[in-house]
């Protein structure tokens, strides 16, 4: 599983300070712990409190790959955003994220391949978050057309099917498990997927429980990416030896070790 | 009609290694001898590069070897117990790219020699041949570990390859590679699992993986040589698909194992046809295999097996 670390973020404490006050020393010790931990990506996100978002992502860009080469994840909603960190970086870039809507994807999937990034691509269109399998399968196939329209290929596309939280859908992950392995037989090579794990347990008592479970639900139904707590060293051993059991490590007595190299 | 492209698309490699140093890299061999560097499986030149060819390392022995069958030992039999004149024959002769001196003698269940013969043996072969050198020792443990260091220590700046770490016994042999800058055996029995362990036991003690050679250990022709094809095979794609731990050149030892077979050794045995064609053949046969799963150093002991390799290599990567 290609682990995106989530803890970069201004949604938490110690990141907005170190972004209001210019702090690179919190952001470097996050991302070498981060990479440390096993992510092959890190997510950089400036929150919603920065008060120029622009500066503030390159800013985190150029902090952040003058203390590690790990891959980063340039994670906003917001296009110029996302354009101010594609300028600065000189790692290998994940965009995250995009709507699927069409006219989205032909503004994305273009940026994406100017800069030979990875593009995150939701299940959400202007209808909003789909409730069922069969709409999300449907957008997915449409993210998958587009894609071959715009010659972008299909390991550089990661499609989102969206994690809400458990205890406000709890008929959703089974449908999330549907999808990722539907998203196999759309093409072959088939896009990848991804999920933004820890909105699963938001608002529960055993968040850390229910997030370990359900990566690993979702890993053997064929997940191939998650934005995860790679610091929950708990989680990333399950996550690990999940794809063990599934044969995608050759087993050592090191694989806890070995799955995070 | 469209033909389906059904090319695989590798994400990772085998590392190259380089084997030997010449004068101007602070040795003393001819020249330098790469492998390795793979992106795909051995002979698909269709999906990508295959590498640099297989080498040929031909064995060496530091003792006069008792045990030989008669067709094996005819060829060396009058260097017998001289590595030096026995390692100037495998290059000269018969177009060995690089010598294995298997160190048997070191054995205290053999000859028991002491570290201080090991070394002169060493350093006689050394400046008899100037192709870079392995270094294989007895497989004891202690007679090993108290000889590696020495031999380490006298070829320093060689950038030899020197034999084996296993997974109850790597530390020494790991630490005197790393200080004079010599490439590692990692030896593992016909195990992928452990194969993959003493990987990472070595890299942990800061060993860098693009100086490790890995021997899983040979299975020769009848006697599990599609077990170790399919360890290789199945190492060789986790490299591919981006194991780091598993991405390393590997080395197998068909010349030993193939005469060890019935077939190949014995004499009383009319009705296989003619003795001395028979360990050739179990050498070629074995080794010929094991290059469609992927090998980078084939070792060998007769030079008629050695002379067939080497066509055979020859027209796989010609």
């Amino acid at each position: 599983m290609i682990a995106v670390g989530e803890r970069i973020n201004g949604m938490f404490n110690d990141v907005k300070k170190a972004i209001q006050t210019r702090d690179a020393r919190i952001i470097q010790d996050l991302a070498r712990r981060q990479t440390e931990a096993g992510a092959k990506y890190l997510d950089l996100n400036v929150g919603t409190a920065a008060e120029d978002p622009e500066a503030a992502m390159r800013w985190l860009v150029e902090t952040t790959q003058a203390a590690v080469q790990t891959p980063i994840a340039i994670d906003s909603q917001r296009l110029r955003v996302i354009k101010a960190g594609l300028e600065v970086a000189r790692v290998p870039v994940m965009i995250n994220s995009t709507k699927s809507d069409p006219e989205q994807l032909d503004k994305f999937m273009p940026l994406a391949l100017e800069h030979n990034a990875a593009l995150v691509c939701l299940t959400i269109t202007a209808e909003g978050v789909p409730q069922d399998v069969n709409k999300r399968v449907e957008i997915c196939a449409n993210i998958v057309a587009k894609a071959q329209e715009h010659g972008m290929p299909m390991d550089k596309v990661f499609i989102d099917p969206i994690v809400l939280p458990i205890n406000v859908a709890q008929d959703q992950p089974k449908y999330i498990i549907e999808v990722i392995q539907q998203t196999k037989v759309l093409s072959d090579p088939p896009p990848r997927t991804i999920v933004g794990l820890s909105n699963i347990s938001q608002g529960t008592s055993q968040r850390a429980l229910i997030n370990r479970i359900a990566l690993v639900m979702f890993i053997a139904a064929g997940l191939d990416a998650a934005i995860v707590d790679v610091l929950d060293s708990d989680l990333m051993d399950a996550a690990i030896t999940a794809e063990m059991l599934l044969n995608k490590q050759i087993y050592s007595d090191s694989f806890l070790k070995a799955g995070r190299m | 009609m469209n033909i389906p492209d059904v090319r695989e698309k590798w994400t990772g490699g085998i590392n190259e290694v380089v084997l030997g140093a010449t004068r101007a890299e602070g040795g003393t061999r001819d020249k330098v001898i790469r492998i390795g560097g793979g992106k795909t499986i051995p002979l698909m030149r269709f999906e990508g590069d295959i590498g640099h060819p297989p080498v040929i390392a031909m064995d060496v022995l530091d003792v006069a070897p008792e045990d030989w069958p008669a067709p094996l030992l005819a060829a060396i039999k009058d260097v017998a117990g001289n590595p030096a004149a026995w390692a100037k024959r495998c290059v000269e002769d018969w177009g060995a790219d690089l010598v294995c001196i298997k160190l048997d003698g070191l054995d205290p269940d053999g000859a028991n020699h002491t570290a201080e013969q090991a070394v002169e043996t060493v350093l006689k072969v050394k400046e008899a041949v100037g192709c870079p050198l392995i270094v294989w020792g007895c497989g004891d443990h202690a007679k090993d570990n108290e000889a590696m260091p020495k031999i380490s220590q006298a070829l320093k700046g060689e950038r030899a390859l020197l034999g084996c770490a296993e997974e109850k016994n790597y530390k020494t042999i790991t630490a005197v590679c790393l200080a004079d800058g010599h490439n590692l055996i990692t030896l593992s029995p016909l195990d992928i699992n452990i194969q993959k362990q003493v990987n990472i036991l070595v890299s942990d003690m800061g060993f860098p993986l693009d100086r490790i050679v890995i021997f899983p250990t040979t299975g020769a022709l009848g006697y599990g040589l599609e077990y170790t094809y399919s360890i290789q095979e199945r190492g060789r794609i986790a490299a591919l698909t981006g194991d780091k731990m598993m991405a390393m050149p590997v080395i197998c030892d068909t010349g030993y194992e193939s005469w060890r077979a019935k077939e190949a050794k014995s004499a009383d045995a009319p009705e296989w046809g003619p003795q001395e064609l028979r360990g050739p053949i179990w050498e070629t046969v074995t080794a010929t295999t094991l290059m469609q799963a992927g090998v980078d150093i084939i070792r060998t002991r007769s030079p008629q097996a050695t002379a067939a390799i080497r066509r055979a290599i020859a027209r796989f990567y010609g």
